[in-house]
């Protein structure tokens, strides 16, 4: 239980509705996108900077851990509070502060929603490329906390390549700017790439100065149909070392297909062991149009079935449509689903998939796989049912034995969905001890009380 | 407080919510409060908390259930196949199970299945606005109505007085009736491919809004199918759809209008059941998902859901004759969210008004975003109910229309709500109302 007193005080720096306390608002705050649930002790909601560092001071007097959270899109319960505390929720910092067509950047608060922030900057022919699959349900300061990436990525890199500046609440309540406008600046350490990922560890993200670059004018996408997985793999290679750079190459297994099939009637093949997704755009059009027949060519060369492209925008938004409610429409197979990121040479992936399928019979349990094939990043999906203590401890093996492939084949645990509570007894495998004693001293520094998100990213 | 079993909704309603969060990105009041217990996500965790007995099932939590507008954005976007919308209603049906409120019964069991008396109860409200506005909302058992309300509400009516329908209009039109081509037997084939609708039997569905406050558009919807050759039936003693009841738990209440109503039309004998209110359409639709554990009832409510068509839709489906009065304007059109979701009919309205000379129609951006109307929830849920309008009203005004049509009387008063306070001269209307002028036109 919180102190009344700490309450009162909340109340005045947030005005009324910036403060919740009642059961149903701190049940409901007690998740994220995963099965973790822990509730907080109070939810505040603020609208401005200086309110989140007022909010932060006084929870660094009260020793009060502070859980920075927007959307709760995160797929590694990151904005989970295992140590109950005050729930910070961004979604009210949500103003477009100023674009400035003239540098090609947007200055934000962190709870702007990363697809309005999109369709503000393509008002004016700007662009803002990193795309997660939540690109509607997260905020663009969880986008930067977690340094998401998405199918554009290939191209354009995730979101952290996007960022200029950031202003961050520290622990102790003071504001932190850093970077600027230039698109150059070497001076002093980057505190912008070290608060970007730090999914809440080190401060409250409050607003964010990003690139933009002009809108490429022409896309067109293709759907490759691949009766082997193995061919589809392989295709990946064949494409980029053919010199094309696709925006996308999106691959998705025939579990995954069945899943969306039944979830959306898009008329996709079941009777295929993959897919992939592919995407080109500049802006020459003839450019465009030839890059995606050689890719459909190779495609054809390397085992494709079919390939079709898209000739319409609806046809197009349909085939995104598909990918992007992939990893949702698992769980109509089974009550919970655990997805994990994987990242691994791009070389590596038909051997990464082979292991992967072997641990799922092992185990008894399917494994779905789909991901951004293109930069080696795969979320292989555990379906199972956490109410059956038996499918949780087999769940708990499998996660380990995947990472395990990973880390064996020259990969990394998490691509784009971060650390948080999820993978944090894996991190010292992943990292060594030197890299995370390094860390823990830059987490000590800037937060030495530990109040900020606790018992996230680092191994206990 | 528990609840048993009977009372609650099954556990597939809640059980493979993910939590993706999905559903957030399309639910008007989230977009408005921004907060999770506002959400689709936050709805379905209170549910599941509340039934399984990590909540207590207070007032606070049903209240939540309350503070959903059943726009359905959430049941369509839903990849697993969860449906918020759908278990926040089963939720109130639950605190009506466990505690009964008292004022609900003789509103929704006394007044509201008994088009008389409800006709009854609003005739001040079609005698004087003002006045009449006051006893209606006593009426529907609400105090404390702030005088800015007022005016709102005033707002939400269209030109009264006027007649309920049900008391004029006769329950058989003919073509012939209204003097235009009729069915005749001894057609020859050249009136056939000119009349092909000719001796089509069609009931109509007068809803309750329509009877005592929109009475001139279902007039019209009428007069249009008769003139594309339908003989049309409106059983004067029709019942309440049954909505107003289900949205605020009384389910038993809800099937006995069913039963009702599925009788009279049997009686009718008609092909299909058109209404020009979206409201009714989707709540007719799902007659035989409400009485589907009945056995004496399950097969005629499934046969009576699959013959209710919206007006738009039903008429697209005619051979239609193209009007050839002429309207001059720009119409945009905002799609009702028991026309568009509840029953998939966005294009026919647009293509109705498309036929339409001299009209000029425009897309409203965001057209299928919730106005915020949700029935009553103006009344019950004000604020809200003004966040969601005002952002309607920033698209609406965007178009530059003249006239906003919407197939559904509830939206149409919130329209007209929204065009009063945002000082927009643009006339709210039915797209049939239209359709019909230029007929009359011609
Ligand atoms: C269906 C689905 C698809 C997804 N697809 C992708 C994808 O394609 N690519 C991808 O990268 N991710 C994806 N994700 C994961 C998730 O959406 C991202 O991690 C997203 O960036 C989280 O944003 P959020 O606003 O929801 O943050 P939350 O989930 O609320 O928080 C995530 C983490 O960021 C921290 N945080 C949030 N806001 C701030 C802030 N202002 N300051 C400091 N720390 C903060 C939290 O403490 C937490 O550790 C997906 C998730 C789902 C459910
Ligand atoms: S209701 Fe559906 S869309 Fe919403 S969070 Fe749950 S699974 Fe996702
Ligand atoms: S029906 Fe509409 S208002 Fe209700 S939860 Fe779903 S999206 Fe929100």
């Amino acid at each position: 239980m919180i102190a009344h007193s700490i309450i009162q005080q909340l109340h005045a720096i947030l005005g009324p509705g910036g403060v919740l306390t009642a059961p149903e608002d701190l049940a409901v705050y007690a998740y994220d996108g995963t099965f973790m649930d822990r509730r907080p002790d109070v939810v505040v909601l603020p609208t401005t900077t200086e309110q989140v560092s007022q909010v932060v001071a006084l929870a660094t007097a009260e020793r009060l851990p502070v859980i920075a959270r927007g959307m709760g899109s995160g797929l590694a319960a990151g904005s989970v509070p295992c140590d109950g505390g005050l729930a910070l929720v961004t979604t009210r910092l949500n103003r477009i502060l100023e674009i400035d067509v003239g540098n090609s950047a947007v200055h934000v608060q962190a709870g702007v929603v990363t697809a309005d922030l999109q369709a503000a900057v393509e008002k004016i022919g700007l662009f803002y490329p990193p795309d997660p699959s939540s690109i509607r349900h997260s905020t663009i300061g969880g986008n930067i906390a977690c340094n998401a990436g998405g199918p554009r990525c290939l191209k354009y890199g995730v979101t952290g390549d996007y960022v200029l500046g950031l202003t961050v609440v520290l622990a102790d309540g003071r504001i932190l700017r850093t970077g600027g406008k230039p698109i150059k600046d070497v001076v002093g350490y980057d505190l912008t790439a070290l608060f970007t990922g730090s999914e809440g560890t080190l401060g409250v993200i409050c607003e964010a100065l990003l690139r933009l670059i002009p809108r490429p004018r022409f896309i067109r996408t293709a759907l490759a149909e691949f009766p082997s997985l193995d061919d589809a793999s392989r295709t990946v290679n064949a494409i980029l070392t053919a010199g094309i750079v696709p925006v996308a190459l999106e691959l998705m297994d025939e579990t995954a297909i069945a899943c969306i099939e039944e979830a959306m009637h898009l008329g996709l093949p079941l009777d295929v062991e993959a897919l992939l997704i592919l995407e080109t755009d500049g802006n020459h059009e003839a450019a465009v149009i030839d890059e995606i027949e050689t890719a459909a060519r190779i495609c054809g060369e390397t085992g494709a079935r079919r390939v079709q492209v898209a000739r319409s925008e609806a046809e197009r938004t349909a085939l995104w449509r598909a990918r992007r409610s992939v990893s949702p429409a698992l769980a109509r197979k089974a009550p919970n689903k655990l997805g994990e990121d994987i990242t691994v040479p791009r070389t590596a992936i038909p051997e990464a998939i082979r292991r992967i399928k072997a641990v799922s019979a092992r185990y008894g349990l399917p494994v779905v796989i789909f991901g951004h094939a293109g930069d080696g990043n795969l979320h292989p999906n555990i379906l199972f049912d956490r109410r059956d203590p038996a499918q949780w401890a087999a769940v708990e093996q499998m996660v380990e034995a995947i990472f395990a492939i990973s880390l064996a084949l020259g990969g990394t645990l998490s691509g784009e969905h971060g650390v948080g509570a999820l993978k944090r007894p894996y991190m010292e495998k992943a990292l060594g001890p030197l890299s995370i004693e390094i860390q823990r001293r830059i987490k000590q520094a800037l937060d030495p009380l530990g109040i900020m998100n606790p018992g996230k990213v680092f191994p206990q | 407080m528990t609840a048993s079993h009977d009372q609650r909704p099954p556990e597939s309603a809640y059980l493979n919510c993910i939590r993706c969060g999905l559903c957030l990105a399309v639910c008007p009041i989230y977009r408005e409060y921004l907060t999770e217990t506002a959400s689709p996500r936050g709805r379905v965790a209170l549910a599941r908390k509340g039934l399984e007995g990590e909540l207590v099932l207070s007032p606070n939590l049903f209240e939540q259930m309350y503070a959903c507008f059943d726009c359905l954005a959430c049941n369509e976007i839903c990849p697993v196949g969860i449906r918020p919308a759908d278990l926040a209603l089963a939720l109130r049906a639950t605190q009506e199970a466990m505690h009964p409120a008292r004022w609900k019964r003789p509103l929704f069991r006394g007044l509201i299945p008994h088009p008389g008396r409800l006709e009854l109860a609003t005739l001040p409200l079609r005698l004087y606005e003002r006045l009449g506005l006051r006893r209606l909302a006593y009426a529907l058992g609400l105090r404390r109505l702030l005088p800015a309300r007022l005016r709102d509400l005033e707002a939400m009516l269209p030109c009264l007085p006027q007649r309920p329908l049900r008391q004029h209009i006769p329950e058989v039109v003919t073509p012939a009736a209204l003097g235009f081509a009729g069915p005749d037997p001894t057609a020859d084939e050249h009136a056939a491919r000119e009349n092909p609708a000719a001796g089509r039997r069609v009931g109509f569905f007068l809803g309750c809004a329509q009877n005592v406050l929109f009475a001139e558009e279902s007039a019209a919807a009428v007069r249009v199918l008769a003139r594309n050759g339908c003989t049309v039936i409106t059983p004067a003693a029709v019942r309440c759809c049954g909505m107003p009841a289900r949205g605020y738990g009384d389910v038993a209440a809800a099937r006995d209008q069913a039963r009702f109503n599925i009788a009279l039309f049997e009686q009718a004998a008609v092909e299909v059941v058109v209404t020009d209110c979206a409201t009714c359409g989707s709540t007719l639709r799902e007659y035989g998902e409400l009485l589907r554990d009945d056995p004496a009832w399950a097969a005629r409510a499934a046969a009576f859901s699959r013959k209710v068509r919206d007006v738009s839709e039903f008429l697209v489906s005619l051979p239609l004759r193209k009007p050839t009065g002429r309207l001059d304007g720009r119409v945009t059109y905002h799609d009702p969210c028991h026309l568009r979701r509840g029953q998939g009919v966005w294009r026919e309205p647009r293509h109705l008004l498309q036929l339409i000379d001299g009209l000029e129609f425009v897309e409203l951006p965001e057209a299928d975003w919730c106005c915020g109307s949700a029935g009553s929830q103006l009344i019950t849920h004000y604020e809200t109910s003004l966040r969601v309008l005002a952002r309607k009203m920033e698209n609406v005004a965007v178009t530059g229309a003249q006239i906003i049509a919407s197939g559904c009387p509830g939206c149409q008063m919130q329209l007209n709500v929204g065009v009063r306070r945002h000082g927009l001269a643009i006339q709210v209307t039915h797209p049939i109302v239209l359709l019909d002028r230029a007929y009359e036109g011609s």
